[in-house]
């Protein structure tokens, strides 16, 4: 079940080849939806679930793609999965679904997805691409919950919409930082999470 | 069997699409019943929002609903009720743009817990990227605005979705809809520039100008046709100053 390859394939993609800090890739929706840390959960959900389902329909498919349409194969496999979850999204959970608009929409153009099924799927059997699939979703999710956690923390005072900074900080002048919640902020979060990354991982610094 | 004969590659496309299609079709009608629930649940919450008060959660929404709206209306231009039934004016269709001589026009009556009624209007107009939305809460003085509440489809997040902000929505309440018994509907315009009707106006958002006139002209469009409406109410609810003005006018006269 977990080979050492297998393995590879799940575990990889959260650190040493992470998707967004490695391979720099789905890093619009990153910025755009790390506002807070719901909609940024359920983003790497829906991402985790597309990205699983169709590394393994690509995988049984492999076999039988023709060639020259294979990239439109993989577009029709991806946006219908993209489709099935904004549905069911409206359906049971109509606020985050506002929230998110267009970007659950737009699963479709991150390049995690494709460059997986093209990297991967295209030419491994359906487990392994399943794990790969929950891998890097997995990674794409880690990230995209750190830069949340601070920019909600810093820009809105709050967890989850809780308050966490109490009331007296604020008394004393304490005030949230309003620029958190634009994306810029967001763009520079990243930026000091692939520092730190790349200081503790040595094999990952370009010489 | 040859995978890149063209054959081959129409016949794969067709099949897979016909699939996902089928497969698609399916889940959107299994889920269409629940999606409708939450999107009716969703405006009851926008309504109940223009009247400040805050959302309850999505269980008890409905039932806070039906406990402050106590009427359904639809009116015509001339300002008569012609229909009454329950929901008629919730279920209103706003995209359905009817020609304004046929237009009727949704009214919910509500009653808040200080006892007084408001009437809340719906609004629908044209946004910069797409349609925008919104219920002003007028009292029942037929003039003064209680509260407004405005939703947009894709306005741009930080400049025009702005319109959604509870500051900028808080800024149309205690403005009047009528200037000395006229209709002038309340304008939406850059700090520093005066309406030339003498409308009460209120400050556009920055960086949103689009939006904002959108919201200007949506109010301005879409209120207009309740002028017969609004005035009855003012006529029921206040028949005083009108009286008042004429004797002060006769009082005046009367020493010459």
């Amino acid at each position: 079940m977990l080979s050492k390859k297998n393995k590879e394939a799940l575990f990889n993609p959260l650190s040493k080849d992470n998707p967004v800090l490695v391979q720099i890739l789905g890093i619009c929706s990153s910025l755009a939806v790390t506002a807070s840390l719901e909609p940024a959960i359920v983003m790497g959900i829906s991402v985790i679930a597309v990205l699983a389902f169709s590394n393994v329909i690509i995988s049984f498919l492999r076999k039988t793609v023709p060639t020259n349409i294979r990239i439109i194969v993989q577009l029709v496999v991806v946006a219908a999965l993209v489709i099935i979850v904004q549905q069911i999204l409206i359906a049971y959970n109509y606020d985050v679904s506002k929230k998110l608009s267009v970007f659950i929409g737009l699963i479709i153009t991150n390049c995690i997805l494709m460059g997986r099924l093209e990297a991967f799927a295209m030419h491994n059997s359906p487990w392994p691409s399943f794990l790969d699939g929950i891998g890097n979703g997995l990674g794409y999710t880690i990230i995209l919950v750190i830069v949340a956690f601070f920019r909600e923390l810093l820009g809105s005072g709050t967890l989850f919409g809780f308050q966490v900074i109490p009331q007296w900080c604020y008394d004393h002048g304490y005030m949230d930082n309003g620029l958190m919640i634009l994306p810029p902020m967001a763009l520079i979060t990243l930026g000091c999470i692939i520092w730190v990354h790349r200081a503790r991982n040595k094999e990952l610094q370009e010489q | 069997m040859n995978k890149n004969s063209n054959t081959y590659q129409i016949l794969y496309a067709a099949v897979m699409v016909l699939l996902v299609g089928t497969v698609l079709a399916f889940i959107y009608m299994a889920l269409k019943p629940k999606q409708n629930e939450n999107i009716a649940n969703d405006t009851r919450k926008q309504i109940l929002s223009a009247l400040h008060i805050a959302p309850p959660s999505d269980a008890q929404v409905k039932d806070v609903y039906e406990k402050y709206i106590i009427q359904d209306l639809l009116v015509d231009a001339q300002g008569n009720v012609v229909d009454s039934a329950d929901n008629v004016a919730f279920n209103v269709d706003m995209k359905k743009n009817v020609k304004l001589a046929e237009r009727q026009l949704p009214v919910m009556k509500c009653k808040l817990d200080d006892g007084s009624t408001k009437y809340v209007l719906p609004v629908y107009g044209a946004g910069l990227w797409g349609p925008i939305w919104g219920y002003i809460a007028v009292n029942d003085d037929g003039n003064t605005i209680y509260g407004a509440n405005f939703s947009h489809e894709g306005e741009t997040p930080g400049l025009g979705a702005r319109i959604t902000e509870q500051s900028f929505q808080d800024e149309f309440k205690d403005k009047h809809l009528f200037v000395d018994g006229e209709f002038k509907s309340v304008a939406v315009l850059k700090r520093g520039q005066k309406t030339t009707n003498g409308a009460e106006q209120i400050d556009a958002l920055t960086g949103a100008t689009i939006t904002s006139r959108g919201v200007s002209d949506m109010m301005a469009d879409c209120l207009a046709p309740y002028e017969a409406f609004l005035k009855k109410m003012q006529t029921a609810s206040n028949p005083a100053p009108a009286t008042t003005a004429i004797e002060s006018e006769t009082n005046d006269n009367q020493p010459q």
